[in-house]
């Protein structure tokens, strides 16, 4: 690993200079020449130098490192979200591919440091993983390497159980406020004008109606019993919920308190995937085309920028889908093709020609980076134009054939298609719903059923992991082949049973 | 010192290696995995490596796409990764496929059943000796001449003389240019190693008893060669009649005849005496059958061959008798009857593929 070569940094700072005329706005970007092997390294410990000692890590590595010796990929680049930005330039490159790269990360670092999602993501997280690194190396010199490394398999299994929103929430009191054994007290109103002194008690039914005063106070008991529950609410968090209320020794708590820090770190990447993609393919294709690049260079970036955008037939590029929303937004709005004239609409003609001159494309796609995610970006900007204009269309398995086959072209269907993949990042919705299930304090978790099964088999070993956590049985109520199941370990073995009906979120 | 993604990258592969050992048993019993055996490495699914969580199951088969075509029209395979990799993404709907070499799967299995390392015999006097040519010298045959090294010196002999004109790079490489390879000669100790193996496919043996053996002599195979360099093998089928084939033959054949096992045994002794003199060589011998022979004269005269000839030259004789629905399986009776305490005859009843691990105990425990 080494510092950037002087023609590097002279290049990182003129792009770097386009970049800020465009007003693209960047964490300062330190960047570091690495040869393959290191960059499959950095790219096993997901960008970063340091990270805990796990297979894990080790199996990617490999793969990657099989993968780029036969040729199949190449990591072109590397940058993560730190402030400074630290990004990787492979050694050996051409100069035309370091310049396309270094473009490329100028978009990745404005996304970053401008996208909402990323707002509460820990900056310094290079220090957060050596800090995490260490501590878990000297758990593994205490417990041992196979305990720890055998815990953090186990954790593993559930670092997709957390809430997407909890960042953006108030932190909850961990602490119940003692005034809960308070005396049930329903307000009444009085009848009673501060001059009167009589009592007209005649009207106390009229404003303060006894079913209705019944009412309140079943409510409020309700509400009152409803707190004492653990959780409160079904609640996303899992791991966090494991953290304050499962019975872990010292070691294991902060074990899985790195794992769920990191799994929070890495979210806003998933939810973001297509737009950063996108965003960071948008600029490096304007900066490039428009300012970085010589004439000399033009074959060879065409033919890089083309591997970027490159679309396998049944496989969604979020490259590719990410840059051709942006310029397509781009061109509405700066053609005004947008608000309650342009939806109602309906002449084809008309709304070919439709350009209202009002240039405010650049300014739209800014805001769009700062405020959308995957989810709402394709939701708001997935449009019927846009869908035929890039010829999409849904495919799925022929089961005669085996093959894989285009089913559709239908917006809707394509839109919803793209929708579910993107919501909750493919991952099933799971809860916790109660941690003293039968009063045996078992764990009993619901999977929000949205058309799609959970894998079975997963399931099953997932569970087997969560009861290691928790101590006691455990159980999911979840949907297969449409009929409502609970599956419950208890330890030994695994039962699926009936339930009477579906389990819905209240 | 070594950097953490070697660390992590080691312990990768000893779990890995732990993985193929807890279900060496089930690898072993199912044929797939000679399939898939390249020149080197085996390539092993891994479904478990997987962490698994809560993920959603059977909706993979649908997707979003983009291109030209109407409906009903196949999409590409389209597994590959687009262009550009970013880290982290990396999870695949199949399972892992690791590779390993044979090598170490042999070590694997030597370990998983506790085959002792094989002790080879009588080859310490026999060297081979390997010529392997590392450098160059002044003097040698035209026909070694290296061409190159040659119009080097010629070149600097050229610049130092001053008759070198860059316009005119003409190069006259003299007597004293010249340059020659030169070779140096290794003696290699070797152990050699001979495997026959010999299989009844009368009509009685049927493709399941075919498979185990296939299975099975790959497994013996696979150990053998790691405790041999450049090991041997012959094949040998017989009905009434036996003859020497080729690997391919061996384990595709299907004849239907009568059952004389003596063929094969007098067959497997003449290949011996002409091509592997015992003292010199290791030889095992497999033989599998149903254990269905033709007459009781003529499993005197196996006995007769065996306890006179094979024994005496082989480091082990192995027969693996299959069950089959034909078969009465009088032969393994017979053998253990007529050579009770012979260490160096092993038998071994396989009757179906879960059988074949300790059938391969059994033959390869001793040691020899």
């Amino acid at each position: 690993m080494g510092p950037l070569p002087r023609h590097l940094a002279e290049l990182q700072a003129e792009i770097e200079g386009y970049a800020k005329d465009y007003g693209l706005d960047l964490f300062t970007t330190v960047y570091e020449m690495v040869d393959y092997r290191q960059m499959c390294e950095i790219a096993a410990y997901e960008g970063f130098p340091v990270r805990y000692p796990h297979w894990r890590f080790g199996m990617e590595f490999d793969r990657m490192m099989k993968s780029q010796t036969y040729g199949l990929s190449k990591i072109y680049e590397l940058v993560i979200n730190t402030d400074p930005c630290y990004a990787y330039l492979l050694e050996g490159n051409s100069l035309v591919d370091q310049k396309l790269v270094i473009s490329h990360v100028c978009g990745h670092c404005d996304f970053f440091k401008h996208n909402r999602f990323y707002s509460h993501t820990d900056r310094r997280m290079i220090d957060g993983m050596a800090n995490h690194a260490t501590r878990v190396r000297r758990h593994m010199d205490r417990q041992g390497v196979d305990a720890v490394e055998q815990f953090i398999d186990t954790c593993h299994s559930l670092d997709n159980l957390i809430d997407p929103w909890l960042p953006f929430r108030k932190p909850q009191p961990v602490r119940r406020e003692p005034s809960i054994e308070m005396p049930i007290n329903i307000g009444r109103l009085s009848a009673k004008r501060e001059t009167e002194s009589s009592e007209r008690s005649y009207l106390d039914d009229y404003i303060n109606p006894p079913e209705f005063i019944e009412q309140q106070r079943q409510r409020a008991e309700q509400e009152r019993e409803q707190r004492r529950r653990i959780p409160p609410q079904p609640e996303r968090d899992l791991l966090g919920f494991l953290l304050l209320h499962a019975p872990l020794e010292p070691w294991e708590a902060d074990v899985l308190g790195i794992i769920r820090e990191e799994a929070y770190y890495f979210l806003p990447q998933r939810q973001t995937k297509i737009m950063n993609e996108g965003w960071a393919t948008y600029w490096h294709s304007k900066l490039m085309t428009t300012r970085a690049l010589r004439d000399d260079e033009l074959i060879d970036y065409a033919e890089a920028a083309s591997g970027v955008t490159a679309m396998a037939p049944n496989q969604l590029n979020p490259y590719k889908i990410g840059v051709e929303l942006y310029r397509n937004i781009e061109e509405r709005w700066n053609k005004g093709k947008f608000g309650k004239q342009w939806d109602e609409c309906d002449d084809r003609q008309a709304r070919d020609e439709w350009d209202l001159h009002l240039n405010l494309g650049q300014s739209k796609i800014f805001e769009v980076r700062r405020l959308y995610n995957d989810v709402t970006f394709i939701d708001e900007f997935f449009t019927l134009e846009f869908c035929r204009q890039n010829r999409f269309f849904t495919f799925a398995e022929n089961r005669r054939s085996g093959r894989y086959e285009i089913e559709s072209r239908e917006f809707r269907k394509i839109k919803d298609t793209l929708l579910q993949q993107l919501t909750n990042f493919g991952q099933p919705f799971i809860y916790v719903v109660e941690a003293n299930y039968l009063n045996r304090g078992e764990l009993l978790l619901a999977h929000r059923h949205e058309g799609v099964d959970l894998r079975l088999g997963y399931a099953r070993d997932t569970l087997r992991n969560l009861e290691r956590i928790w101590r006691r049985p455990v159980s999911i109520l979840t949907v297969i082949d449409d009929k409502p199941k609970r599956i419950r370990y208890d330890g030994a073995e695994i039962a699926i049973s009936d339930e009477p009906e579906a389990w819905k979120l209240t | 010192m070594i950097s953490r993604i070697e660390k992590d990258h080691r312990r990768f592969r000893e779990i890995v290696r732990g993985r193929i050992r807890k279900n060496l048993r089930r690898y072993v019993s199912r044929g797939d995995m000679i399939s898939r055996k390249g020149k080197e490495t085996v390539s092993i699914p891994m479904p478990q490596i997987d962490i698994p969580r809560f993920v959603h199951g059977d909706n993979k088969g649908q997707g979003v796409g983009q291109g030209e075509g109407d409906p009903g029209d196949p999409v590409g395979e389209g597994e590959g990764d687009s262009g550009q990799g970013q880290a982290g993404e990396g999870e695949g709907d199949k399972a892992v496929e690791v590779e390993v070499s044979l090598d170490e799967l042999a070590q694997i299995m030597g370990e998983e059943l506790e085959l002792p390392r094989i002790e080879p015999r009588g080859s310490q006097s026999l060297e081979t000796t390997k010529d392997r040519y590392v450098g160059l010298r002044t003097t040698g045959p035209e026909s070694l001449r290296h061409f190159k090294a040659t119009f080097k010196r010629a070149l600097r002999r050229q610049v130092a003389m001053g008759t070198y004109d860059p316009d005119k790079p003409i190069i006259i490489p003299v007597r004293e240019d010249r340059r020659y390879r030169s070779w140096k000669s290794e003696p290699r100790p070797q152990s050699n190693a001979v495997i026959i193996y010999m299989m009844d496919v009368s009509g009685s043996m049927g493709d399941e008893q075919k498979e185990i053996v296939r299975i099975e002599s790959f497994w013996i195979d696979t150990w053998l060669r790691s405790q041999y360099k450049g090991l041997e093998s012959r094949y040998i089928i017989h009905d009434a009649t036996a003859r020497q084939v080729e690997r391919e033959v061996f384990f595709s054949t299907r004849e239907s005849g009568g059952t004389m096992i003596s063929s094969a045994y007098r067959k497997c002794a003449e290949i011996i005496e002409r091509e592997f003199n015992p003292d010199n060589w290791n030889i095992y011998a497999f033989h599998f059958s149903d254990g269905d022979n033709w007459s009781v004269d003529d499993t005197g005269a196996c006995i007769r061959l065996l306890r006179e000839t094979l024994i005496p030259t082989c480091n082990q004789f192995g027969y693996g008798q299959v069950e089959s629905p034909y078969g009465s399986g009088q032969f393994i009776k017979d053998l253990r009857s007529a050579l009770p305490d012979d260490d160096k005859l092993i038998t071994s009843e396989i009757k179906t593929k879960d059988d074949i691990m300790d059938s391969i105990r059994e033959f390869l425990k001793g040691g020899r």
